[in-house]
């Protein structure tokens, strides 16, 4: 190799002064640290995770004990900063207590889901073949179903509760979290560094590992942030319809399905859950936005 | 491109088949025995024996599922618990006041969305766009039930101008199209679109802006198109991912309005099926899942072969 | 020669290779076959077979250059990745090094992929986008059991001999380089292995000419430096000929002509190669081409023409080119020079066959 060569190879091709290497996952960070909504976001996300696991410390009442006299009392009444509901119960405290268990079984589904249908679809899309036909068949199955009303129908047949509407929403989120991994894991398959690595005398353990998961991880995972508030909205909708927690447990469903009886006599305690709900929904489905742009993932 | 829709048609049979292995099973997915569950407790023994032969509980599962399916293809989902009627009985007109509300929806989203999805692109990275963007963003991130109950706050608890509840008259559940009727329409309407439209808008404005990106535009205009034709052109482009994306939204809508139905008592398939969860009625939940399901699977069907025939280039395998 | 003899089981081979002259060949493929099934009709079953490569024979001997051209299709790429096994050949041999890969008493298909490696056309897809350039050089010889640190020198010491200077591009990734900068890393990670031969599959076809020429460059320096063995695999007739020793020329999934790089270029023997050269642009003005010397595509190799593939677009087609398919036959009697075309085979039934044939041997005697 001569001199000249290597100079040619480094000047003439591309301006080095532009070349500042950092890992991939760092100018991820960088980017999304630039972006003002993500950041909003994320901060009152942080926020409202943070009020949600210091409940007990930050509750001005007892989230359970109701003062009969002092029913559905309007926003502002003294003491209670945003009123009290149909029992008397403090709203404040029941909106902190109750994040606890709407963002859990908002967010645990996804998290299993992640689990299964990352691995389900990884493996139809490398393995290919019969077992690609059988894995994503079976998802085609569960798409044959309205999401919405398969997570009722699983949740109204095992008859509710906690740990049935946790099932039944990861069920459901299953299939998309599926196709999503197949489809990109077939691509990353398809793409010549994995012959690359298979030339270089590499097994499937070690191609799946430093080749494949690298560089399908970080779609699936886009991906599934963006199902967060999907599966807030309907873990609370399950709420709503009595198939999640039972009563007096405090959660956002819950409570905007039993306020709504009383809009006739204290119509703005209703909007105080839903509202949760919505600002929880919405700072995931920006945050996860901001996300993708960050890494640039075209899904 | 024959061949297509034959294999399309093909592929939905085991498809469908699946559907009903799902359904039939929500039977054996509840905590209990399903026949114990809906015997009165002072029932004898032999009568809880009888009623399981009757309903042919006592066969194996493979059999049951059979006997199940073959009632089923000719309409027969077995008579409700509740009310001993056939459970047909109470899904059709229930589909029809859900399918009311669904048609309105997807109409109402879909012209809204197009529009408003149309402007965004053409303004790209404009006030105009982001506001657009954020509006459909919303749309999707809100719960659109508590909207339903935010509605009925303004519209009717505050201002009194339309029903809080119901289809029109009372607890008729008869529809006429009169003004009252429609009325009742109105709320459960709006907040059953704020989805739909929010992921239609997202959806026009991707694609229009995937359609401007092409260099056929430019040649367009540099023919010297007026710019309305070549509006026109973009949009008939652009037209089969927003027309398949308003097929499948229209199908999630049958199956989704649940929660809002509930908000509105509106006596449609998510009021049967709340009724039926509650009260254990597993014939009318399984009838009416099954249902809703299969339709799906049809809406499906259709969106796919229309988007084949609206655009020759997807022929997926 | 026991190697011919096993032929017998497989598919029938034309011609025997004739004995090795000065050492055996390093590399000696005997009726390679693969054919792709084609899915269709209602159920998906197979309706018919691409053949990507029938019955393909040819050698490679230790240290030359052996450039293989052809229109797109024609199965060049396809021949490397078989040769890698990085597909399953339905048919054939492969010899590496006197050892028949995959064979029980020959050579393992990971031996095979440590002395033969491989540099692909696209340098961007090549790379793992989420791994440093170094890492992707190291990670072979990381596979094969070096140890990481060992593995990391390596990859320094190779990155600096194809040209990029180690602390500065070892942890970059590959889209923060250019085209043949990836396409240097590409090369470095086929020798981190220390291979005794490299298959080139377009390696520099999509590089801009002035790079391209760099990178042509440095492979003559580093086969020079590790007594590399290239099969140089591309389209464009200048380049091959400029980096190759010898040429073989692919038509629908057979070989048609092989042979030194200047005979074949001088005075083609198949007329297919004949008109793949003179679809060349002439650098004079003045011979300039008023037809071009191929139309049309090729035919689809789903189902390639009868007998001599190349009938259909041959201006010199007779009904025996119809009938039976020509043998890759000696143009020379030491075997070096052949070519699949009835015109050179004596008493073949075409009624070119006398001629042509003494005069083509009779022009490149020496």
């Amino acid at each position: 190799m001569s001199a000249d060569s290597v100079a040619a190879a480094q000047a003439g091709e591309i301006p080095i002064g532009q070349l500042r290497s950092r890992g991939y996952w760092r100018s991820v960070w960088v980017r999304l640290r630039r972006d003002k909504v993500s950041v909003a976001c994320a901060a009152v996300l942080i926020l409202i995770a943070l009020s949600a696991i210091f409940a007990p410390l930050l509750s001005p009442h007892d989230p359970y004990q109701g003062n009969v006299v002092k029913r559905l009392a309007p926003i502002g009444t003294a003491g209670y900063l945003l009123g009290t509901d149909e029992l008397g119960r403090d709203m404040l405290s029941r909106l902190l207590y109750g994040g606890r268990v709407s963002l859990f079984i908002g967010l645990f589904p996804v998290f299993c889901a992640l689990i299964v249908g990352g691995t389900a679809g990884i493996a139809a899309g490398f393995i290919g073949g019969r077992t690609n036909m059988a894995i994503m068949r079976l998802m085609d199955v569960f798409y044959a179903f309205p999401s919405i009303l398969l997570a009722i129908a699983i949740s109204g047949a095992l008859g509710g509760g906690f740990s049935n509407v946790i099932l039944a929403l990861a069920l459901i989120l299953v299939p998309p979290i599926t196709r999503v991994a197949e489809s990109v894991t077939t691509q990353v398959r398809s793409y010549d560094f994995v012959e690359a690595a298979r030339a270089s005398g590499a097994g499937t353990w070690t191609i799946i590992r430093v080749h494949v998961l690298s560089n399908v991880l970080g779609p699936i995972f886009i991906y599934t942030t963006s199902l967060i508030s999907f599966s807030i909205i309907v873990a609370s909708g399950l709420s709503f319809l009595g198939l999640g927690v039972t009563p007096p447990t405090a959660d956002w469903g819950l409570m905007l399905s039993t306020l709504r009886q009383a809009i006739w006599i204290n119509p703005y305690a209703a909007a105080l859950p839903g509202l949760m709900i919505f600002v929880t929904s919405l700072s995931f489905n920006l945050l996860s936005d901001g996300l993708r742009s960050a890494m640039d993932v075209r899904l | 491109m024959a061949n297509y829709i034959l294999r399309r048609l093909l592929y939905a049979i085991p498809i469908a088949i699946g559907v009903t292995v799902i359904c039939f099973s929500l039977i054996y997915l509840g905590p209990s025995d399903p026949i114990a569950a809906v015997m009165p407790d002072e029932a004898s023994a032999a009568d809880v024996q009888r009623i399981r032969e009757a309903y042919g509980f006592d066969k194996p599962v493979p059999v049951q599922y059979a006997l199940w399916l073959m009632r089923a293809v000719q309409g027969d989902f077995g008579n409700s618990l509740q009310s001993n009627r056939p459970v047909l009985d109470e899904l059709i007109p229930a589909l029809q006041n859900t399918l009311r509300l669904a048609v309105f929806a997807a109409a109402l989203s879909f012209a809204i969305a197009v529009v408003v999805g149309s402007v965004a692109a053409y303004s790209q990275g404009t006030w105009l766009d982001k506001t657009v963007t954020s509006f459909a963003i919303t749309g999707v991130s809100v719960p659109h039930y508590w909207v339903a109950i935010m509605l009925v706050i303004v519209f009717a608890v505050e201002l009194g101008w339309l029903p809080a509840m119901g289809m029109g008259t009372g607890s008729s559940r008869d529809w006429a199209w009169d003004a009252e009727h429609m009325k009742a329409l109105i709320l459960p309407v709006i907040s059953l679109s704020l989805i739909p439209a929010g992921i239609i808008t997202r959806t026009t404005r991707a694609s229009v802006l995937e359609v401007l990106s092409h260099d056929y535009v430019e040649t367009l205009r540099a023919k010297g198109l007026s710019e309305a034709t070549v509006l026109r052109h973009v949009l008939k482009n652009a037209s089969p991912t927003v027309l398949a994306v308003t097929g499948l939204q229209f199908g999630h809508l049958l199956g989704g309005s649940i929660l809002i139905e509930t908000v509105f008592v509106w006596p449609g398939t998510g009021f049967l099926l709340n009724e039926s969860i509650f009260k254990r009625d597993l014939p009318v939940l399984q009838g009416t899942i099954l249902v809703l399901a299969m339709f799906f699977v049809f809406v499906n069907l259709t969106v796919d072969i229309m988007q084949t025939w609206l655009d020759p280039r997807i022929k997926r395998d | 020669m026991s190697d011919c003899r096993k032929n017998i089981r497989r598919e029938p081979v034309t011609t025997c290779p004739p004995a090795p002259t000065e050492s055996q060949p390093l590399l000696s493929v005997k009726g390679l076959r693969k054919y792709f099934p084609v899915k269709g009709g209602l159920l998906k079953r197979q309706i018919a077979a691409i053949q990507a490569v029938d019955d393909v024979s040819f050698e490679v001997r230790r240290g030359e250059v052996l450039g293989i051209v052809g229109e797109s299709g024609c199965g060049k790429s396809t021949t490397a990745r078989l040769l890698m096994r990085l597909i399953e050949p339905d048919a054939g041999q492969v010899i590496f090094d006197g050892k028949e890969v995959g064979m029980r008493d020959g050579m393992t298909v990971t031996d095979l992929r440590r002395h033969a490696q491989m540099v692909f056309q696209d340098s961007y897809s090549s790379l793992n986008p989420r791994l440093p350039v170094e890492d992707t050089i190291a990670f072979g010889p990381v596979v094969h059991g070096t140890a990481r640190s060992k593995a990391k020198e390596r990859a320094r010491y190779l990155l600096n001999e194809v040209g990029l200077d180690p602390s500065r591009f070892g942890r970059r990734y590959p889209h923060e380089l250019s085209g043949g900068q990836r396409q240097r890393i590409n090369i470095a990670r086929a020798l981190a292995l220390q291979p005794q031969m490299v298959f080139l599959d377009e390696a520099v076809s999509a590089l801009d000419k002035s790079v391209e020429a760099q990178v042509l460059n440095l492979l003559l320096d580093l086969r020079e430096e590790f007594n590399l063995t290239y099969v140089f695999i591309s389209h464009d007739l200048n380049v091959v000929q400029y980096i190759s020793d010898r040429v073989l020329v692919m038509y629908l999934g057979k070989v048609v002509e092989v042979g030194p790089i200047g005979d074949v270029y001088k005075e083609p023997a198949h007329p297919y190669t004949h008109a793949l050269l003179s679809s060349r642009p002439s650098m004079d003005p003045e011979d300039r081409k008023k037809e071009s010397p191929l139309s049309g595509d090729p035919p689809t190799p789903i189902n390639p023409p009868s007998g001599c593939r190349f009938r259909t677009r041959c201006a010199f087609a007779e009904d025996v080119c119809a009938r039976a398919v020509p043998a890759l036959t000696p143009i020379r009697a030491d075997g070096s020079w052949l070519a699949a075309c009835h015109m050179i085979i004596p008493g073949s039934g075409h009624s070119r066959a006398a001629a042509i044939n003494e005069a083509t041997t009779g022009g490149t005697n020496g």
